[in-house]
């Protein structure tokens, strides 16, 4: 993990990492979205089922992203790891866009099936909240100016807003709730059937990779950015420097 | 110890004197007062969402007393010198989050069943609607003092803390008015009861967390 703590041996990896992650990561999706509209339509719910395959690997990257946020955030904040608040900072607005994806297809889901947009229960109430705290999150990085400090300010609220990702996980479980509880991270067999779990899983795979690949070109838009401003300010400071 | 004391007396001298109670009750009652004329003087209605309308209301006027938590003590150089202190930052948080709600929250909770009445709350149920209330209130001075000091020393950090303590606010938001309503719709109080151990359970969570986040907030900020 702290080999890659010099930015320059970063930015190395990651160059040589984008093009291959954007490739599997479109792979997989094109792949899958041709298996989710190959699958056959549900008898109950006709072709709206196929807003699954968006909707499901969307929420969970939701999630996903939020925890490498705060593990991330955890790594800048206790253990001092140089590039821990840029690699936060980078995923936060890709992890608000999963989430705001999760909640527009299900909107788009919940009108046919459930005869409204929205309903007030559990889930859908807890990954509202995990918006907004993605909100508040970005915030921080927009209202302090200093990197350094926003990193740690920033941190200290993604690691109280993780309280948030069990209950979203586990609403589902702890309340009865008109959204559906798990049907494939279960302890016995996944209550799909293979037709439809199939492309589930290779539209996460992509999901997944996606992520990775937008992840990687923040981190070095960010790193360039940070670099920029060292610059500057070493620049205004040479220039006095003359001055006086 | 004698430090944490006086941190406490100084802060709750300067609410007093501030009139923070005053403005956060007078903020309230004109919120609430302000709906009939939105919605119409319907009092079957008004009863009906009175619960999340009280609630709503109270964490609005909490959240705009947050900002005065710690800006003053970082603008005179207070802050410099709690660091400096023998004192560990946490228990100073401490003595600044009782403060709060000692200065601020307690008498605004105190008075908001008054504006049960204009809401068509009848007077029987004023007192176990104040004991709700009144359940809920450290919870709303110990998580809304963690977005206090994650956005102090920003410039409009009343607008930052709320977007960050909203989110934080939403289960003692949804348990107590779901138990104001139940109270409300003549419930007996073992139903309603665990409401109210739920929110002092989410208060005594916000008070060991909440000087812990707020000094590590600080900390960040100034280090």
């Amino acid at each position: 993990m702290f080999t890659y703590a010099n930015p320059n041996r970063f930015m190395h990896l990651a160059r040589r990492l984008t093009l291959p992650v954007w490739g599997l990561s479109l792979a997989c999706l094109s792949i899958g979205l041709f298996m989710a509209f190959s699958a056959p339509a549900d008898y109950q719910q006709g072709m709206t089922v196929r807003i699954m395959f968006i909707h499901v690997p969307a929420a969970w990257m939701s999630l996903f992203v939020y925890t490498f946020l705060t593990v991330s955030s955890i790594f800048g904040l206790v253990f001092r790891h140089p590039l821990g608040h840029v690699a936060a900072k980078s995923a936060a607005l890709i992890g608000a866009g999963f989430t705001l994806i999760t909640l527009i297809t299900g909107a788009l889901w919940g009108k046919p099936m459930w005869g409204t947009w929205w309903v007030w229960d559990a889930r859908l109430t807890s990954v509202l909240v995990l918006f907004f705290i993605y909100l508040g999150y970005l915030a921080i990085w927009t209202a302090i100016e200093d990197p350094l400090q926003a990193g740690r300010v920033s941190s200290v609220l993604a690691i109280v807003g993780f309280v948030n990702v069990p209950i979203v996980k586990f609403s589902v479980d702890w309340w009865n709730t008109l959204h559906q509880p798990a049907s494939v991270s279960r302890f016995d067999a996944p209550a799909l059937h293979s037709d439809y779990l199939w492309p589930l899983l290779v539209m996460a795979l992509g999901f997944q990779l996606l992520f990775f690949a937008l992840w990687l070109l923040r981190m070095q838009t960010e790193i360039f950015k940070q670099k920029l401003r060292v610059r500057r300010l070493g620049l205004v400071e040479t220039s006095n420097g003359t001055a006086g | 110890m004698s430090s944490f004391i006086a941190l406490i007396r100084q802060d709750i001298a300067l609410a007093w004197r501030q009139n923070s109670a005053g403005l956060s009750i007078s903020f309230f009652m004109i919120a609430v007062a302000l709906i009939p004329f939105g919605l119409g003087p319907d009092l079957k209605l008004l009863r009906e969402i009175a619960p999340g309308l009280v609630w709503v209301a109270l964490l609005l006027a909490v959240l705009l007393s947050l900002e005065s938590i710690f800006q003053a003590d970082l603008e005179d150089g207070s802050f410099d010198q709690y660091l400096l202190s023998d004192t560990p930052l946490e228990i100073l948080m401490l003595a600044k989050g009782l403060a709060h709600w000692f200065g601020v929250v307690l008498p605004l909770v105190l008075t908001a069943p008054l504006a049960g009445l204009l809401l068509n709350i009848d007077t029987p149920s004023l007192l176990p609607v104040c004991l709700i209330l009144l359940a809920g209130s450290p919870a709303m001075s110990f998580l809304g003092m963690m977005g206090s000091a994650l956005a102090a020393g920003v410039s409009r950090s009343g607008l930052l803390a709320a977007l960050m303590v909203m989110p934080l606010y939403v289960p003692v938001l949804i348990f107590g008015s779901s138990a104001l309503s139940q109270i409300l719709t003549g419930a007996a109080t073992s139903d309603w009861i665990n409401a109210v151990f739920l929110l002092l359970s989410i208060g005594g969570a916000a008070l060991f967390f909440g000087p812990l986040v707020a000094a590590a907030g600080l900390r960040a900020f100034l280090k």
